[in-house]
């Protein structure tokens, strides 16, 4: 139930990210979730997209420094409390969240929140157990 | 005041009999006491006797920073270690400073320079002088500090840094010299207006500025801002530290202390002078050295002897202010940079990648120095700290070699430049202050 989650390094300069966004368009990858960080000088761009293997592989060719790494989606109910129940599972189980980010599918669902965690696995565990409801990727792709 | 009038306005033909006699001393004391020089010149079959006029010394082949560094740490030093009473050393190209060493005769030597140079910007025993110069084994501070007590000023050792402070010395002791880079004056005088402090609460009228080159155009915004007489100076470590040439109150080329240095101006190419008023590259022998003498110092500086005579009585040749250098060593806040230095650097830690950019922005007042690199490690992406940790790392370990910070600018894989044959990866950048 994990997800494949693309990041990529952006300099902050003009035109880089709607590069970026046009070789994603070109070779028809579909974008369901991005956030990005940044400081004064450089940004990570992170992206959950339909084929993130791909997605990569044609980034590297273009010349984008990228990494893949794995992230646990969670819906939580789109109301006060949603998230604190969720970030209380993880914290009972002492695990950190290195950062989060959240997007809506339909505005009549709920939310969903993605989490990058120190331990993927036990995340996974503590919050199934906690009857918390994961999303896979064939979920995400359903429209 | 002309300080030492009988050399500064020595004629020329005695002059050029005194600069001859101490060459011939050199020369041979070089090839006795300096293992470097005796091989370098039994290599190419030249005696000490062959160096009998000013003339033959383009026989001689140049010495370089280079010869400096294969030579460390003492091994160009002429006099056994007892005699020595004073190391300096200046920056150098890998990291290891480059050590320079002095006797007590080499001090009275340098004291006696500054003193002509300090007198020569009008400055008197009246005078009460700031130096601004960070101390330490830079040579700027202390040559002037020595220079300075000898005219008989009265000297605040004040050192670099805390600008505010420094105005307020400037104020309560009435200062009336600075010592220090053209720059850091600059931005003295710039502090001063962001504080609202004019130019008549304090009392300075002479600066003596060197450690670095300026522009005309900089000179006049300091006389202007702080109301002073700007003069610059030249010299360095190598040889002595500054104290070779300076400014009279003319400012109309340095005068050089001909009885102590030879100074060519020579065609970078072939080492051989140019006619006078020829641009060419500055290299430096010392004749009058105990401690460590250098025969035919290439410096790297680019100026050329200025025609004519002065109108202040001296009849010593001058220099004209530096144009440039013919290599790529940088002079970031007053600390000499090489590029070869950042690339050691760099070329050493793991996680980015061989090529990188340098780019100076010239501020109006300071210069700084922006270093750019591709990270490689695709792994760090996971973690946001981990870009920044490195960026930390690399500042951290270029100050250790440069001791100055640089701006580490993180840009993406394949955006560098790549170079086939001589690289340029130095641009300047003129940013708005």
């Amino acid at each position: 139930m994990f997800i494949k989650q693309l990041s990529v390094f952006l300099e902050n300069k003009k035109g880089r990210l709607a590069s970026l966004a046009s070789v994603m368009a070109r070779n028809g990858i579909d974008l369901y979730a991005l956030s990005i960080a940044d400081t004064t000088n450089f940004g990570i761009l992170r992206a959950l997209t339909n084929d993130t293997d791909k997605a990569a592989r044609i980034l590297r060719e273009e010349g984008f420094m990228v990494n893949t790494t794995e992230v646990i989606a969670a819906e939580v109910d789109d109301r006060p409390g949603g998230l604190a129940k969720v970030l209380d599972v993880l914290d009972a189980g002492g695990i950190g969240v290195e950062y989060l980010y959240s997007f809506v599918r339909n505005p009549s669902d709920s939310a969903l929140i993605l989490f990058r965690v120190s331990d993927t696995e036990a995340a996974f565990k503590a919050l199934t157990e906690a009857g918390v409801r994961l999303i896979g990727l064939d979920e995400l792709s359903k429209k | 005041m002309i300080w030492n009038p009988k050399i500064e306005q020595m004629g020329r033909d005695e002059m050029t009999a005194l600069q001859t006699a101490r060459l011939r001393e050199t020369v041979a004391r070089q090839y006795r006491n300096v293992p470097f020089y005796k091989e370098r010149f039994d290599a190419i079959g030249l005696a000490p006797e062959d160096i009998r006029s000013l003339d033959d010394l383009k026989l001689i082949p140049v010495t370089t920073k280079e010869d400096l560094r294969n030579n460390y740490p003492d091994k160009l030093f002429a006099v056994p270690r007892r005699e020595i009473v004073r190391i300096h050393a200046s920056t150098g190209t890998t990291g290891k400073p480059t050590p320079v060493g002095y006797t007590r005769a080499d001090l009275d030597m340098w004291s006696e320079c500054m003193a002509r140079l300090i007198s020569m910007a009008g400055v008197t025993a009246d005078d009460t002088a700031q130096i601004s110069f960070g101390y330490g084994l830079f040579t700027g501070a202390l040559g002037l500090h020595y220079g300075l007590e000898k005219v008989g000023c009265s000297v605040i050792p004040i050192s670099a840094g805390n600008t505010e402070r420094q105005i307020m010395m400037m104020q309560d002791l009435g200062s009336t010299v600075l010592i220090s880079t053209p720059s850091y004056a600059l931005y003295i005088a710039d502090t001063m207006e962001r504080l609202g402090i004019g130019k008549d609460t304090i009392r300075l009228r002479v600066g003596l500025f060197g450690g670095e080159g300026s522009t005309e155009e900089m000179r006049a915004a300091i006389e202007d801002k702080l109301g002073i007489l700007a003069t610059e100076n030249y010299g360095l470590s190598e040889v002595l530290g500054p104290g070779v040439s300076g400014e009279c109150a003319c400012k109309n080329g340095m005068h050089i202390c001909e009885d102590n240095f030879i100074v060519e101006i020579v065609d970078p190419e072939t080492m051989l002078p140019v006619p006078d008023g020829e641009w060419g590259e500055v290299v430096i022998t010392p004749i009058h050295r105990e401690g460590m003498s250098l025969l035919r110092y290439r410096t790297r500086d680019i100026s050329r002897i200025m025609p004519g005579e002065c109108p202040c009585g001296r009849t010593s040749r001058r220099m004209q202010k530096l144009r440039g250098r013919t290599d790529d060593m940088l002079i970031i806040r007053g600390v000499n940079v090489y590029p070869s230095q950042i690339e050691g650097v760099l070329i050493g830690m793991d996680g980015i990648g061989p090529h990188y950019e340098l780019v100076v922005h010239n501020h109006r007042t300071l210069n700084s120095l922006e270093v750019r690199v591709e990270p490689t490690d695709e792994t760090m992406l996971v973690d946001y700290g981990r870009l920044i940790e490195m960026q930390k790392r690399i500042r951290a370990n270029l100050r250790t070699v440069l001791n100055i910070d640089a701006d580490i600018k993180l840009v993406e894989p394949h955006s560098l430049k790549r170079f086939e044959g001589k690289a340029r990866r130095v641009t300047f950048v003129n940013d708005e202050d």
